[in-house]
């Protein structure tokens, strides 16, 4: 059964039509056409889909489309001004945070929420936040890392 | 997956119209645990719905016993001030579920009808004496939760009923409570074993009361009468502490399955049992133990 709906990603209203089981990262991706969030295990373990429902992190390949709408949804796509990378991607860059790719949409978003919430995070702080989500290939140390160089650089 | 009614109820009479006799509609909360269910065999029911947007169901007070509604999220629970300091071992459970994430989608509701017998929220509520609301079309009823659950994933709950809120009685003066989980991780664990204890203490010291509960050993949540009986009538010495680990062990009956074996869980159900009750004398006796209590132990400074 389809579902009329609206989702706002990014501050931008789509019209979509989905069945009542579709989840969050299946409309972002295959209906709206933002491809920066990633599937990754589809189940709720690995982080890569993580996007903001109202600001705070969600795992969105366990969450259905339709609960998140009137939510304000932010993914990696709203992180930066246009082509303007915000200064925690540009850490993610210079500091070695990124390898592979595929966790940073994810790991960029979790991060980007601990440092609205608190701006001057101890590594401990850093670690906890990212814990939900996963990566293969950087050790996570070059991650912290970024992290806690965009939260000096404010 | 598809082919699924969703609908979005903004009251709790709404919701049980839309549940009705609850034969092929089921409530969602966060949907951590449905959707991964689903993915995983179990499909999809015919109709969602979805309670998120019941405001009447969202707020924490702790003026008095400690009332949560059904949605309050882990992370709501596990950062309320009064809950850290009145309810603490709910405040460790809380702050212990999955991820950030995963804390600010699911809810101790949903926690609790999801009756895993690894749940983190379960054994403190059994401990502290909480019980539930469950309403339906023809009523409400008040159920303790120690008898909410029948069996893995079951409840004692009809298939029309919904559980919309907890209640926490408040503890008396010089009361502890903690849990403590064993993990291999932190984040998106489940409890290999956990152990939840609540003591009250007099004012010498002596443990008048006790309670201490089981996760993770047994098809459900289960309380350990050895355990209690074990640290009741003493000041929470060594000796008490030893037979509060042989107690706890010898009223599991865990499983083997891929994260650990049988042997190795009820040995360390007296482990994390002992720990449990050790950080809730300490709580008892006024000492701020950190919450949650788990990586304290994890990094070693404690035996």
């Amino acid at each position: 059964m389809k579902h009329a709906a609206t989702l706002t990603v990014n501050g931008i209203a789509y019209p979509v039509e989905l069945e009542g089981d579709a989840t969050l990262v299946a409309a972002i991706r295959d209906h709206i056409g933002l491809t920066g969030t990633k599937q990754g295990c589809d189940d709720c373990e690995c982080g890569a889909c993580m996007v903001m429902v109202d600001g705070k992190p969600v795992n969105s390949c366990t969450y259905l489309a339709l609960q998140a709408e009137g939510a304000e949804i932010t993914t990696v796509e709203g992180l930066a001004d246009g082509d303007q990378l915000s200064s925690l991607q540009t850490a993610f860059l210079d500091e070695g945070g990124v390898q592979c790719g595929f966790c940073t949409p994810g790991m960029l978003v979790s991060a980007h929420a601990l440092l609205r919430q608190n701006p001057d995070p101890s590594d401990e702080e850093i670690r906890l936040a990212l814990g939900g989500n996963l990566c293969r290939c950087t050790g996570y140390q070059k991650i912290a890392g970024a992290v806690m160089a965009a939260a000096k650089a404010g | 997956m598809g082919d699924v009614a969703f609908h979005s109820a903004t009251t709790v009479d709404e919701a049980l119209a839309l549940v009705g006799d609850g034969s092929s509609a089921r409530v969602i909360a966060g949907g951590s645990d449905l959707v991964v269910q689903a993915r995983h065999g179990k499909g999809m029911p015919e109709t969602v719905v979805a309670i998120h947007r019941i405001d009447a169901l969202k707020g924490v007070d702790a003026s008095g016993d400690l009332t949560l509604g059904a949605l309050a999220s882990h992370a709501d629970v596990a950062a309320h001030v009064d809950v850290r300091d009145g309810w603490t071992a709910l405040a460790d459970a809380s702050a212990l579920v999955g991820s950030h994430a995963t804390r600010n989608v699911g809810t101790i509701g949903g926690n609790l009808m999801n009756a895993s017998p690894a749940m983190e929220t379960g054994g403190p509520l059994i401990v502290m004496g909480a019980s539930v609301e469950l309403r339906s079309a023809s009523g409400t009823r008040s159920v303790a939760v120690e008898d909410l659950w029948t069996g893995p994933g079951r409840t004692s709950a009809a298939p029309g009923e919904i559980l919309t809120g907890v209640t926490v009685p408040r503890l008396p003066e010089r009361s502890g409570s903690a849990y403590v989980r064993l993990e291999y991780r932190r984040a998106m664990e489940i409890a290999i074993v956990g152990a939840s204890a609540c003591v009250t203490l007099a004012d010498d010291g002596t443990v008048t009361a006790a309670k201490v509960a089981l996760t993770a050993v047994a098809p459900t949540i289960v309380r350990s009468p050895a355990a209690e009986a074990a640290i009741i009538g003493t000041v929470g010495d060594d000796d008490a502490l030893a037979a509060v680990e042989a107690g706890a062990a010898s009223d599991a009956s865990p499983i083997s399955d891929l994260r650990a074996t049988e042997d190795y869980r009820r040995a360390m159900a007296g482990v994390i049992a002992k720990r449990a009750v050790t950080v809730a004398v300490l709580r008892a006796g006024g000492d701020a133990f950190p919450i949650p209590a788990t990586p304290v132990f994890m990094k070693g400074s404690e035996g």
